[in-house]
């Protein structure tokens, strides 16, 4: 295929990929836009050329080692529910642009910090960004059959134009807005696209070689078992391969997080938390099923030419072999895919750094207080096109200096290296509040500085001097700074060798100036945010201790110079209105100052936010022992509030207390009342009994001799009632307010009742009532007789009242329980009606059945019996269930 | 004509006095224990007066008057309290009901019998 016809063929392509990324944007909310699925394929950016080519490279040369830089992915994803979540999170609050931007603000709007990640970030992507132009020029050849390609002169290379119409793609479709935190629909749908199609093509290529070109996978294997060193392309080796392994898997488990592009499409462009649940399994799948010919395709294509001299190229050179044009096309164009999602994303990402973390920061900001909004936004957009140019060309002069001489895997390692040099202060920084900006800012240049020194600088010094000196002798000779053998440790591939000293170093500075430095209270603040996430939306805009004096109509200035009148007021209203503050509020406070900063993060950096709206903002400096004091306080507050709240519990408890006790007394107060107009009544009966008869026979003096005596025998009757009544009373408040001391004794409770029974003989007699004594044995209790008497004899007077007379029937009776002795009053009278047991042992209180005359006693009798019983720590009850008549039964304990 | 009286009280030395007291004053004496049984009597004998006492077993002495001056055929009769309630709330209410007298215990005799004459003649 000649030339023409494939740059014809690419522009093609590029049309369609426009055309694309025109319809995506147009339907930014549409479905075909917004799912899992678009999300987790445009995380595939992490295949480039070095992927789709430099895998088979490597398993050809020295087998499996391609491996790692996918297993690292893989272990990585599970974790990313717990750890994706939390940095999306804080990226999507705090309107977070760039990688550069979150480390930033980690350490409290680092401007410093902001662009030195920012270079870290330029120096590790733009020799990666090389690798893919590279690929493109290799692969153009190849197809072309045209070598004229490499040439002296950029106006002939049609891989400067390739790169330059990335560049256009990306400045195109990258800068529609000027707020970068804004999603870019557009290029990550054709990102999507473009991992579907390097997917499908490779597998296809794949499938071509292993069944077409050769009988299957074992065959391959035959064929292959019978070379010299098939043995070190299949198995790990040596305990120093072991390290490499371990070295380069978590090189790319970190390096999935932190790679420029990565973080784009992970983070800036996730549009809901959950499609992180499709993409922990599809991404490693999606993996899984990129390598599964690698290893195939690599045999395949060391049998059919026998030297590995161009084994990354094996996908396309073994199809031409074949004469298949056709095919090698698809793999050209899996390749190119492969290589503009990267090189665009990665520029597009870069470029929001460039602009937002060095650029405008060092350099612009004075100029945009002065302009108007509408030139802001263009100065912004521009910076950022020209950023993208810029990067795309530096990378194309870096690849006309350096790649040629390199494989794609040795790029590839060498950014990752660089790349993981923010790992540190990224992942620890996430949980660890006391990472401090100056930690981070040591660590990063010691590990950055270390990865130049052993990987970087030896190929460059090699192809500038043409001589390997200083990686044979190390610099000025001294053996221990040899590069690729620090300290003598000469086991390690020089990649695993460069990350494990770049590596060590950086977290040994990180944690140790960290923990010898405090940051001042900003840096402080915003690791308690990130580190405390989950209560981010507590701390959210009110978690800035700030401390000074500022006018909002200040603020607002400042805004509308980014977001424009318009956009400015109203994001004001949205903030007065959440915080029902008054919309004329003339002082700034920390929550508004806070409010800005956010805002302005996506357009110009957080860095600069914080320095603009520095600008309009007297800031007063925080002292430490201020915002201590403030910490101080505010703990104060806490545990002032803890106190007010038990104490106001203990208030409602006791409250609650006093009603009831209140209660107790109004009912106790009520039932004085009604004992003192029942004891009246009582008292009355008898004297009213006593005056009448008296006045009756004073008065009648001519009265009959019987009437008389009847008179005189009822004043008698209603004296001794009298009488009772009163020491009943006694007897009873003097049990009720515990005065009554008992005289315990140990005695014969068989012989008590044989008292109490005899005592009460005679009326049970007139009544004809038969009392029997059931239990004849003796037994010694400790009580005291005379109020058991009582107690006894209440029961047997009650019972003979309830009693029909000459059928009454009552028994007494008594059996040991329990450590006590239980004595019961059983009668065959009418029984207790089912609402009376309750009140029975009340006291004055009198059936309502009650249709007899008026016992002999005052009423009080059972309220004293159970006192009686109770003093002496026993049980008074009326038995329930019993078919006729009523059983009275009290309990005296052994002691 | 001989007026009659109907005693309803539980006291039996009570109404003892009172039942020979009224009839050496020429009254003809119903005696009832409480309200039940005062309303049996009032379906045979219609009285001048009633001595009502209020804290009786079953029917008091409330309820029977309230049944006294719902009913046609009774509620003429003159009804005198007789109690040991004497508390102010307790004749408000007695007298509220519809008693003519509120008398309270204990009692002069020849008080009663000069009130109960005042009421009758």
């Amino acid at each position: 295929m000649n030339s023409y016809s494939l740059v014809f063929i690419i522009i093609i392509y590029l049309a369609v990929l426009f055309y694309i990324a025109f319809l995506a944007e147009k339907k930014r909310q549409s479905k075909w836009v917004n799912n899992p699925y678009v999300y987790t394929l445009s995380l595939a950016v992490y295949c480039s050329a070095w992927t789709y080519y430099g895998s088979v490279g490597i398993a050809a040369n020295s087998g499996i080692h391609f491996l790692p830089i996918y297993i690292g992915p893989v272990i990585a994803a599970p974790l990313w529910i717990v750890l994706l979540r939390k940095i999306i999170r804080i990226s999507k609050h705090h309107k977070i642009s760039s990688i550069a931007d979150f480390i930033s603000l980690r350490y409290g709007n680092n401007r410093f910090l902001g662009a030195l990640v920012t270079v870290i970030c330029l120096f590790g992507t733009l020799p990666y960004i090389s690798l893919q132009l590279k690929a493109v020029s290799e692969t153009f050849e190849i197809i072309s059959g045209d070598n004229s390609y490499i040439s002296t002169v950029v106006i002939d290379d049609s891989t400067f134009y390739v790169a330059l119409l990335l560049a256009i793609f990306a400045a195109f479709f990258g800068t529609q807005n000027t707020d970068a935190s804004e999603k870019h629909k557009g290029i990550v749908a054709t990102v999507a696209l473009e991992s579907i199609l390097k997917l499908i093509f490779f597998l296809i290529i794949g499938t071509y070689i292993t069944f077409y070109l050769f009988d299957g996978t074992s065959d391959i294997y035959e064929k292959i078992s019978v070379s010299d060193n098939f043995k070190d392309l299949t198995t790990l080796g040596k305990v120093e391969d072991g390290f490499n392994w371990f070295f380069m898997i978590a090189l790319s488990f970190m390096v999935v997080f932190l790679l420029p592009r990565q973080f784009q499409v992970t983070v800036l462009e996730n549009n809901r938390e959950k499609h992180l649940k499709k993409a922990i399994w599809l991404f490693p799948l999606y993996l899984l099923l990129f390598n599964s010919f690698v290893i195939f395709i690599a045999w395949a294509g060391k049998l059919t030419f026998g030297s590995t001299e161009n084994a990354e190229y094996y996908t396309l050179l073994l199809p031409l072999e074949h004469g298949n044009t056709f095919l090698a096309t698809l793999v050209f164009l899996g390749g190119f895919s492969a290589v503009i999602s990267m090189v665009v994303v990665s520029t597009l990402a870069l470029s929001t750094m460039v602009s937002n973390n060095l650029v405008i920061p060092y350099g612009f900001l004075d100029k945009f207080i002065k302009n108007q909004p509408e030139r802001n936004s263009k100065y912004i957009k521009t910076i950022r096109r020209i950023s993208i140019f810029t990067i795309i060309i530096t990378a194309y002069f870096f690849y006309v200096l350096f790649s040629k001489a390199l494989s794609l895997y040795s790029i590839g390692l060498i950014s990752f290296v660089i790349i993981s040099q923010l790992a540190p202060s990224f992942f620890i920084g996430l949980y660890w509040n006391r990472g401090s900006s100056k930690g981070a800012i040591i660590g990063m240049i010691v590990g950055f500085c270390i990865a130049i020194y052993t990987l970087v600088l030896p190929f460059t010094l090699e192809v500038y001097s043409g001589t390997d000196d200083f990686r044979q002798y190390g610099l000025l000779g001294i053996e221990a700074l040899k590069p690729y053998a620090l300290f003598g440790i000469d086991f390690l591939s020089p990649p695993s060798h460069a990350f494990f000293w770049s590596m060590t170093l950086n977290l040994f500075c990180y944690l140790t100036f960290s923990l010898l430095s405090k940051g001042n209270y900003r840096e402080r603040n915003y690791a308690e945010m990130f580190v405390d996430s989950k209560n981010f939306t507590n701390l959210q805009d009110s978690a800035l201790v700030w401390k000074g004096e500022a006018y909002v109509t200040d603020i607002k200035n400042v805004l509308a110079r980014f977001l424009g009148e318009q956009r400015a007021a109203r994001a004001l209203r949205i903030f007065f209105t959440k915080y029902e503050l008054s919309q004329d509020t003339q002082l700034a406070d920390a929550r508004l100052i806070n409010f800005s900063e956010k805002l302005l993060t996506g357009s110009i950096g957080s860095a600069s936010a914080k320095i603009l709206i520095a600008s309009v903002v007297k800031e007063e400096q925080i002292s430490l022992v201020e915002v201590l004091k403030i910490l101080e306080e505010s703990k104060e507050n806490i545990v002032s509030n803890k106190v007010l709240l038990e104490k106001s519990n203990e208030l409602s408890q006791l409250t609650s207390r006093l009603k009831e006790a209140n209660e107790e007394l109004i009912s106790k107060d009520r039932q004085k009342d009604e004992f003192l107009d029942t004891v009246a009544h009582e008292l009355k009966t008898p004297i009213t009994g006593i005056r009448a008869a008296t006045e009756v026979i004073m008065d009648d003096e001519d009265m009959p001799k019987e009437i008389k005596a009847q008179f005189l025998k009822n004043i008698l009757q209603d004296s001794d009632r009298l009488g009772r009544l009163i020491n009943n009373i006694l007897d009873f408040e003097k049990l009720e307010t515990g005065g009554l001391l008992l005289d315990l004794k140990e005695q014969d409770i068989q012989r008590t009742i044989a008292k109490a029974i005899s005592s009460i003989s005679q009326i049970a007699a007139k009544k004809e009532v038969q009392i029997v004594n059931n239990n004849v044995h003796s037994f010694m209790l400790s009580y005291d007789e005379d109020r058991i008497l009582q107690v006894l004899t209440n029961l047997l007077s009650n019972a003979i009242k309830f009693c029909e007379a000459k059928t009454g029937k009552i028994i007494v009776d008594y059996k040991l329980g329990n450590q006590l002795i239980e004595i019961s009053v059983s009668d065959n009278g009418k029984g207790i009606l089912e609402e009376d047991f309750l009140y029975i042992f009340d006291k004055f209180y009198q059936s309502q059945d009650q249709n007899t005359r008026k016992p002999e006693g005052s009423g009080l009798g059972l309220a004293i019996t159970k006192q009686i019983v109770e003093k002496h720590n026993g049980k008074i009850w009326a038995k329930k269930d019993i078919k006729n008549g009523a059983t009275l039964v009290f309990t005296i304990p052994f002691k | 004509m001989t007026k009659k009286i109907l005693i309803v009280d539980d006291e039996p030395n009570i109404v003892m006095s009172l039942e020979y007291t009224f009839k050496k004053q020429g009254f003809e004496v119903f005696i009832a224990r409480d309200g039940s049984e005062a309303l049996e009597i009032l379906k045979h004998h219609i009285p001048d007066v009633i001595l009502l006492d209020i804290m009786m077993p079953n029917v008091d002495g409330y309820q029977t008057l309230s049944y006294i001056k719902e009913s046609e055929s009774l509620k003429h009769i003159k009804v005198v309290f007789l109690t040991a309630k004497n508390k102010a709330s307790d004749i408000e209410k007695g007298l509220k009901l519809g008693a003519d007298k509120y008398l309270t215990k204990p009692f002069s005799v020849k008080k009663i019998v000069s009130e109960i004459l005042e009421l009758v003649t």
